[in-house]
């Protein structure tokens, strides 16, 4: 009786389950891209399919009543997209290198792309199908990665900062080597990947000469030295599991990108910002079309879309990263936006970095492309970092509880086998 | 017993062994090719070379330490309760099972991230204990954290072996111990242990081998001054320079190896006295 009831209870909640959340999710929106955009003849391309692979959590996707772009994209075009995420350049990378996926469009940020583009992973755009690139700012143009943006259309733009909570850091900090400080143990988090990690300690060490995009083998190997110095006081490497211990306050002090620090400020106003003087990494996120594209035009077509000023301007609702696009910049209703998210939001993700630093070029604090020779020291350091134990003696118990429940089996073990012995012998 | 296998028989092997070699053999062959290649593919065995001069030993016998610890526990932990929910009757059997298998219906990065909230220095447990006291004990960041996400994750791989086996044992054969003045002690030590020797087996290797391998767990749980042999794996099929499939693939390889050792190991020692002796 009662499991028929309860197959009746699960059968009932599967079945109403959509239908709850479905009418909830009906809202009609007044979403519209520009007449532009709209006007361009989409119907070659109906029922198209695009592979789409970009970041998480990375593009305005219908969650919290946003708009959702990819759907919104296939009202207007016909054109179906397959939305995929990766967690990492490296990853993405791999995918594609290794996995044997064909993508029509790819998310890569900068360094990553000049890889890309060396190894011809990543095809030249035919920009007559992307008018809206005119949106884009004079300044994100022709940068290092793609010097004749060729292959690339800017997405998004992030640095990153130190956040601390003001709460348990009472004096206002304004370097890295805050992350360094024993006042502040067992407070402090820390990337959890080589690139941005090494990166900080490269600032860090500026003065004696080292560089995030540094060649010389020495110059990592202090970086790491560096890094093994902060090991003691680091509470945990972390990623994304940041936002739940900073905001629950578990730590105090992280380095962290930009834009994420809002959604963070909104759970915790106590947290703060900061660019450390001396200096931090710049990136840039742009949209390339991967070799391996099967519709190029609709790929194309489907980045024209992306830089259209409205769809733009709900990515960057979402996103809250800063926007290469002069259209949604000079947006009144963006620029409220931001006043509500955070007093300075608009300082902190459109400041003016080679300004901030006095006028120095801040093309050096974006990552390069590292030669694989470099890649390979630079995991290896990163390995030995993590490998190498401050103090062993907090895994000691370990040791011993195994020590002695090996010698306890082995004795039983021993006394069993005489036993039997005996009792064969009697 | 007929002696030919016939065509039927052979049919119904046939998507299992279209499913190991594509999934299990083939992947195999893979990672022993690029554990034996360098990055320009050429055979060599600079990638073992490598592994064994920059710390990776300790790395390995740490985790083995790591897995060994959360294998007896769970062991300690489940052997009574399976012992216990055998002994109930048929239809709360079902239920204490079902019960037992409750976490495991929830993704297990998900029940490893919820317990990085329960434990962390701001949440739910340390709220408790600050309430009745106790103040300031770290309980996330330790590598007691790490063991018991260990135990937490994969106790129900410990549970239902040992239960389906003692649960089959036959009645008679506990009667005739009592009947034969065993007191209930006795039968449980040399009775029911013995003949439940293949579930507890099957169970330390379902427990231990994914102890061993498991990445998450110590990045979630784990303080900082130490890493798993899975975390270091990680970091490697991570990256984007060439050569560090091959080193990824070289540091899992050994691992298999060595699991494999230790599985052979046990399963020596247990065949003494098991009836049956479970392959694994």
């Amino acid at each position: 009786m009662s499991k028929k009831f309860f197959a009746v209870f699960i059968v009932l909640t599967v079945i109403l389950c959509p239908l709850i959340c479905g009418c909830s999710e009906n809202e009609e929106n007044d979403f519209s891209v520009t007449e532009e955009t709209a006007s361009i003849d989409y119907s070659k391309y109906e029922g198209v399919t695009l592979n789409v692979y970009n970041w998480g959590e990375y593009i305005s996707d219908g969650s919290d009543g946003s708009v959702d772009i990819n759907a919104e994209f296939t009202k207007l075009t016909g054109i179906k997209i397959n939305y995929t995420n990766f967690t990492s350049n490296e990853d993405m990378y791999n995918k594609i290198v290794n996995g044997g996926v064909s993508y029509d469009i790819i998310i890569p940020s900068d360094y990553m792309i000049e890889k890309l583009i060396k190894e011809e992973l990543v095809l030249e755009l035919n920009f007559d199908n992307i008018p809206n690139y005119k949106y884009i700012a004079p300044e994100y143009k022709n940068l290092f990665f793609d010097p004749q943006n060729a292959y690339s259309v800017p997405y998004s733009v992030g640095m990153v900062g130190l956040i601390y909570n003001t709460a348990v850091v009472t004096e206002e900090l304004d370097s890295w080597s805050a992350l360094w400080d024993p006042k502040y143990d067992g407070e402090i988090l820390m990337f959890n990947n080589p690139r941005d990690a090494f990166g900080i300690a490269q600032f860090l060490l500026k003065e004696e000469g080292n560089d995030i995009n540094s060649l010389s083998e020495q110059d990592w190997i202090n970086a790491k030295n560096k890094l093994s110095e902060q090991k003691p006081f680091v509470k945990a490497y972390v990623m994304d599991e940041i936002f739940n211990k900073m905001e629950s306050g578990a730590a105090a002090l992280a380095p962290y990108y930009a834009g994420d620090f809002f959604s963070m400020y909104e759970n915790n106003p106590d947290l703060a910002f900061v660019y450390p003087k001396e200096g931090t990494n710049i990136f840039v996120d742009s949209v390339c079309i991967p070799a391996s594209t099967k519709n190029k035009e609709a790929a194309e077509l489907y980045i024209n879309y992306l830089m259209d000023p409205n769809v733009a301007l709900q990515n960057a609702y979402m996103i809250c990263y800063a926007s290469p696009n002069t259209a949604v910049v000079e947006n009144e209703e963006y620029l409220e936006f931001l006043d509500e998210l955070h007093p300075d939001a608009y300082d902190i993700l459109y400041m003016d970095m080679s300004e901030y630093y006095g006028g120095i070029d801040v093309r050096g604090y974006y990552f390069r492309d590292l030669p694989d020779e470099t890649l390979n020291t630079m995991n290896s350091l990163w390995n030995s970092l993590k490998i190498e134990s401050t103090e062993s003696s907090s895994t000691d118990f370990v040791y011993y509880f195994c020590a002695v429940v090996i010698t306890f089996l082995l004795v039983m073990f021993i006394i069993n086998k005489i036993k039997k012995y005996k009792r064969e012998h009697v | 017993m007929k002696k030919n296998n016939t065509l039927a028989q052979r049919l119904l092997a046939a998507p299992h062994i279209l499913w190991s070699v594509l999934f299990i053999v083939a992947p195999l062959a893979i990672v022993v090719f690029y554990a034996f290649t360098d990055s320009s593919f050429s055979f060599s065995f600079s990638n073992f070379s490598k592994l064994f001069n920059d710390g990776t030993v300790e790395v390995f016998t740490l985790s083995l330490a790591f897995a060994f610890c959360a294998t007896c526990i769970c062991l300690v932990v489940a052997y009574p309760l399976a012992y216990f929910i055998s002994r109930t009757s048929r239809k709360t059997q079902n239920t204490l099972v079902m019960l037992s298998m409750l976490p495991m219906w929830m993704n297990f990065l998900l029940r490893t991230y919820a317990l990085s909230f329960l434990l962390e220095d701001t949440g739910f447990l340390n709220n408790i204990l600050a309430s009745v006291g106790i103040d300031g004990v770290s309980l996330i960041n330790t590598p007691g954290a790490v063991i018991f996400g260990m135990v937490y994750n994969f106790l129900p791989y410990m549970i239902l072996p040992i239960h389906s086996v003692i649960s089959k044992i036959d009645k008679n054969v506990i009667e005739a111990a009592e009947d034969l003045g065993c007191n209930r002690l006795r039968v449980i030590f040399r009775v029911i242990m013995p003949l439940s020797l293949p579930g507890i087996v099957s169970g330390i290797t379902m427990v231990f081998v994914p102890s061993v391998s498991t990445f998450y767990i110590s990045q979630q749980l784990g303080p900082t001054d130490f890493v798993l042999i899975g975390d270091v794996i990680e970091t490697y099929f991570k990256s984007s320079a060439a050569s560090s499939y091959h080193l990824g693939s070289a540091i899992s390889l050994v691992l298999m190896v060595l699991i494999f050792i230790c599985m052979a190991v046990m399963n020596h020692f247990s065949d003494d006295e098991s009836t049956g002796g479970i392959i694994v």
